[in-house]
């Protein structure tokens, strides 16, 4: 499959994330879109390390390998980043009893 | 047209089509599903492109327990009726024309590069094997993981100090 087709796929996940996050007012469904944008990189670098053990699998076995332990790793980020963040909305809901973000702005003033 | 190609495509339009669900659905939890549809179409491209391992990782860490905890809190709030108010429209018109603008030069400008040529190999190669990505994630990359694992101790610590009822 030509790598391009996966560059795409990718720019579209990851723009749709942006409208998310640009659009949506509750912090629940932008800290969502957020997920949707890592996963949209994720898949991009999936698809980076299989073209370059593709390319490069005669001089090297192990060519890109590198770039798959790197999603693992980004999951691994990703998943202590929801659970903190989680904490904190429903901390933020506890006290003003609201998730819109528009309500959020006191650190503006 | 191939069953591999036919593959990529139904996964590709299943993912676009349930992203996209999840910006427009005005309820949390339909957003919610959606989103996890999604997880699971990344998860066919990366069975596609035989990263099994990270396949199924996304299935268990992603679609099984970050989505849990979503729907978790969700329910918490008791969010699941619509209350997002009334907003303005020209807002979401401005966030939908940004977006649209940043695909549009992406694209543009990755349209004529030279990576066209290249191709990402699909069903073959064993890199993405357990075998393969453990003998890499435990001779070269051990400190990283190690530290990852003091990483997910402080989030718990910090979960927990947040989430604490002062």
């Amino acid at each position: 499959m030509p790598v391009n087709y996966y560059i795409f796929l990718c720019l579209a996940l990851f723009c749709i994330g942006i409208v998310g996050v640009l659009t949506r007012r509750n912090a629940i469904i932008i800290f969502m879109c957020i997920e949707l944008m890592l996963n949209a990189v994720n898949l991009l670098l999936v698809a980076f390390s299989k073209m370059h053990h593709a390319a490069n699998a005669a001089a090297n076995a192990t060519a890109g390998t590198d770039g798959q332990l790197f999603v693992f790793f980004i999951m691994v980020v990703a998943a202590a980043e929801v659970s903190v963040g989680l904490a904190i909305i429903v901390m933020m809901y506890r006290n003003i009893h609201s998730v819109d973000v528009n309500f959020l702005n006191r650190l503006k003033h | 047209m191939n069953v591999t190609q036919i593959l990529f495509w139904f996964l590709s339009v299943l993912a676009l089509f349930s992203a996209l669900m999840v910006v427009t659905s005005k309820n949390p939890v339909h957003s919610v599903l959606w989103l996890i549809v999604t997880f699971f179409a990344i998860s066919g491209h990366y069975i596609l492109l035989n990263a099994q391992f990270l396949a199924i990782v996304n299935v268990i860490v992603y679609a099984g327990a970050i989505m849990v905890l979503f729907l978790f809190v969700i329910m918490l709030m008791n969010l699941n009726k619509s209350t997002e108010p009334k907003k303005n429209k020209w807002l979401t018109l401005a966030g939908g024309v940004a977006g649209g603008c940043l695909l549009l030069v992406l694209v543009a400008a990755l349209k004529n590069s030279e990576i066209k040529q290249q191709v990402a190999q699909v069903k073959e190669g064993d890199i993405g094997l357990i075998k393969n990505l453990g003998n890499e994630l435990f001779s070269t990359y051990v400190v990283p993981f190690e530290i990852s694992s003091i990483l997910f101790l402080s989030a718990m610590v910090g979960a927990v100090v947040i989430g604490k009822k002062e």
